[in-house]
């Protein structure tokens, strides 16, 4: 190669990082901001249930659905931007389409955002069919198609994401199995030659996603057609298993992205890798298919649902539990253990987001035992336990991502930080420990009115959702005022360098 | 035995445990060890037999829990056999219709569960304002939930699917009389 050939390419190695990392920028400002309202929106509901504020059912069922589409949404948009980083540094993948997937996603959003609070759409996120046709005069059926347009158009962008990403783990390991590491998984193959953790992680993800991404169109559209073709119509119990197929594994994909920050952030903490052994791809092959067939149960309560799917659910729900415990929660306290790490912002967000993930998982499978969803289905149990692994989840492994992206630029705030990471912490166990709490005493979730008895709840639940409002709020305040900055750095300080730029 | 309770209690020990572990390691995360290859070694050593108590653990909890199932394709021939009080429901956006809304404590009571038009959730809850049996209300579906009333009260019924404006005063009543 010639001198100036190189010279060449180390420009355009350069200029594609620039990109890729003001898209990366892009979006973590972007999931930041809608974090935050989306949270306030939450923070609005739980405060008018505690009878703080006097919110209309009307508009409090609006922001149910807004912030319930707006946090899935969100929450997937954050598993994106964790994912593309860090498995860019193993396989080749398109800046353009992730930008699009961005774009996609505001557009998207700004149609579920009109159909809400314009069109009145409070179908919930879950547009169960068929209440979508059927407000009984409360909006309209136009207003329920932006709304599913809006899922559509999101939808549209996170399958050319995930197919891109597929396409360069095809194009780097040969095949999608050998992205997942099932020859190591099934000791084919030594676990020494395995893919970096990142790999199967987004390997797993994108197969999911894409799964799940299709299906739901599927429903979208036949939904669609519902609307505006009222004779067209298809049998609610066949629509719910697509919702939900669709919906449970879209918002679990949020958090297998999500881990990858902690696959990736915690050892360089802690000074030593990550272990990918045998059992590390073995636990991801097994959750690619779990995550596939345990969707039944949501479907617990529906008596005309075979009962071998509903007990398959069962069983699935207990065995999903063992990857995370005995796989990432294990590999992350081993990693961390006695390492000599000093803790800040990022890692500690990193290792509760591990913690919250792996809390979150107990009451989600007592709530997918059949005789307990008889007396727990659709409390606020339910929003109890997605909540630990959500908020106190896939959220703080973003938020420790996003940390540790700022950090590469100091600022008088960070004195700030440890006092927003226990805002955040104690005010998020106290909101959902006040949810299980009402679960269990058999509140129902999604109510825009409580009964006396339930106040107490509601109140020590809005005064934790208002401490993690104002934890989070200055973590996101802080990075926001530190974005120019971060967009202005070397690229030598922040991204490392492509392995062909590395080698000249 | 209140399985709300129980799940409550358990739920609650376990979440606080696993926090316990990762205070403990966060904790002793600033000590250093320089050789960290036998302390790794030593942990993977461990985790088959972690592996073995979760497994026994949840082949219990599923052995304990699948054996009584609510739905009816799966009863026993005698639960079938037995006379019950048939309960017909209806819900409509957004209001119950339960004929009779009046049973005897001490025999079954087979709820014929429907809807008219979107989904709602058919929970029954008891005087003291717990949730005692549910099972979902489904446009074109006749789900059927068998219950036996042990205490005669007035139990209400709430609707547990989000139906759209008025889900939360979507209630009514049924009178458990002694047997
Ligand atoms: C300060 C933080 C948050 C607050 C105060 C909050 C509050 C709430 C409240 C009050 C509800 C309705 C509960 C009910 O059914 O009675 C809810 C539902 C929900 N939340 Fe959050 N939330 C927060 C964070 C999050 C996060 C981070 C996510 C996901 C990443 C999330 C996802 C959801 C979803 C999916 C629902 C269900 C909506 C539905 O039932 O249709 N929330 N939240
Ligand atoms: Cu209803
Ligand atoms: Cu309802």
């Amino acid at each position: 190669m010639s001198a100036n050939a190189g010279r060449a390419d180390r420009a355009g190695v350069r200029d594609g990082e620039t990109a890729a990392r003001a898209v990366e920028l892009a979006y973590i400002a972007v999931v930041a901001i809608v974090l935050l309202l989306m949270m306030l929106f939450g923070l609005t509901m739980r405060a008018a249930q505690a009878q703080y504020l006097d919110v209309q059912p009307r508009l409090f069922y609006v922001l149910l659905t807004m912030h319930g589409a707006g946090m899935v949404g969100i929450a997937g948009v954050a598993g994106a931007v964790v994912m593309w980083h860090f498995v860019r540094r193993h396989v080749p993948v398109n800046t353009t389409v992730f930008l699009a997937n961005l774009v996609l996603f505001l557009i998207g959003a700004v149609l579920i955002l009109g159909s809400g609070f314009i069109g009145g759409f409070a179908g919930a996120w879950t547009f169960l069919y068929p209440l979508p046709a059927h407000s009984n005069g409360i909006w309209s059926a136009n207003a329920a198609a932006a709304y599913m347009l809006g899922l559509l158009v999101i939808g549209v962008g996170f399958l050319l994401l995930h197919l891109d990403v597929l396409h360069g783990i095809w194009r780097t390991y040969g095949s999608l199995a050998n992205g997942l590491g099932l020859k190591q998984a099934i000791g084919l193959k030594p676990e020494k030659t395995g893919p970096p953790p990142a790999v199967p992680a987004a390997t797993m993800a994108s197969i999911v996603n894409v799964l799940g991404i299709v299906i739901g169109a599927v429903v979208l559209i036949l939904s669609l057609v519902n609307l505006y073709v009222p004779s067209f119509t298809m049998s609610a119990l066949v629509a719910k298993n697509l919702i939900y197929f669709f919906g449970h594994v879209f918002i679990n994909a949020t958090i297998y992205m999500a881990v990858i920050a902690v696959y990736e952030i915690l050892p360089l903490y802690a000074h030593h890798p990550w272990k990918t052994n045998r059992i590390f791809y073995l636990a991801w092959v097994a959750s690619t298919v779990m995550v596939l067939i345990v969707y039944p149960h949501h479907l617990l309560m529906d008596f005309a649902m075979p009962p071998w799917a509903l007990v398959v659910g069962q069983i699935i729900s207990y065995l999903s539990g063992l990857p995370v415990l005995l796989v990432t929660a294990f590999g992350a306290l081993t990693v961390v253990h006695r390492s000599g790490l000093r803790w800040d912002t990022p890692s500690g967000l990193c290792f509760l987001g591990v913690l919250g993930w792996a809390a979150g998982v107990i009451p989600a499978i007592a709530d997918g035992t059949i005789v307990v969803n008889s007396v727990m289905h659709n409390t606020q149990w339910v929003p109890g336990h997605f909540h630990t692994y959500l908020l106190l989840g896939t959220v703080a492994m973003f938020l420790g991502y996003m940390t540790w992206t700022a950090k590469e630029v100091p600022h008088e705030t960070i004195g700030t930080e440890p006092a927003a990471f226990w805002l955040y912490v104690g005010g998020g166990i106290i909101f959902v420990v006040a949810f299980l709490a009402a679960g269990s005493a058999s509140v129902p979730r999604r109510y825009a009115v409580h009964l006396a008895p339930w106040l107490t709840y509601d109140r020590i639940g809005s005064l934790g959702a208002l401490l993690v409002v104002l934890g989070v709020g200055i973590m996101v305040v802080q990075f926001l005022v530190r974005v120019p900055a971060l967009a202005r750095l070397p690229m030598t300080a922040v991204a490392q360098p492509l392995p062909e730029a590395a080698a000249e | 035995m209140v399985v709300q309770n129980v799940v409550w209690a358990v739920s609650i020990i376990l979440m606080a445990a696993v926090v316990g572990v990762f205070v403990w390691v966060a904790d002793g995360a600033s000590r250093h060890v320089v050789d960290h290859a036998p302390l790794t070694a030593a942990a993977y050593r461990l985790r088959p037999w972690l592996f073995l108590i979760l497994a026994l653990a949840m082949v219990g909890a599923n052995w304990r829990t699948l054996i009584e199932l609510p739905y009816r394709a799966v009863a026993s021939a005698r639960v079938l056999a037995a006379p019950v009080q048939r309960v017909q429901v209806v819900g409509e956006q957004w209001d119950w219709r339960i004929t009779p809304n009046q049973v005897k404590a001490g025999t079954p009571v087979a709820f014929h569960v429907t809807s008219r038009d979107v989904n709602h959730g058919f929970a029954i809850y008891d005087p003291s304002l717990r949730i005692v049996a549910e099972t979902q209300a489904m446009p074109g579906f006749d789900n059927v939930l068998r219950y036996t009333f042990e205490q005669p009260g007035i139990y209400q019924v709430m609707c547990l699917e989000y139906c759209g404006l008025l889900h939360h005063v979507m209630r009514a009543t049924i009178t458990v009389v002694p047997r």
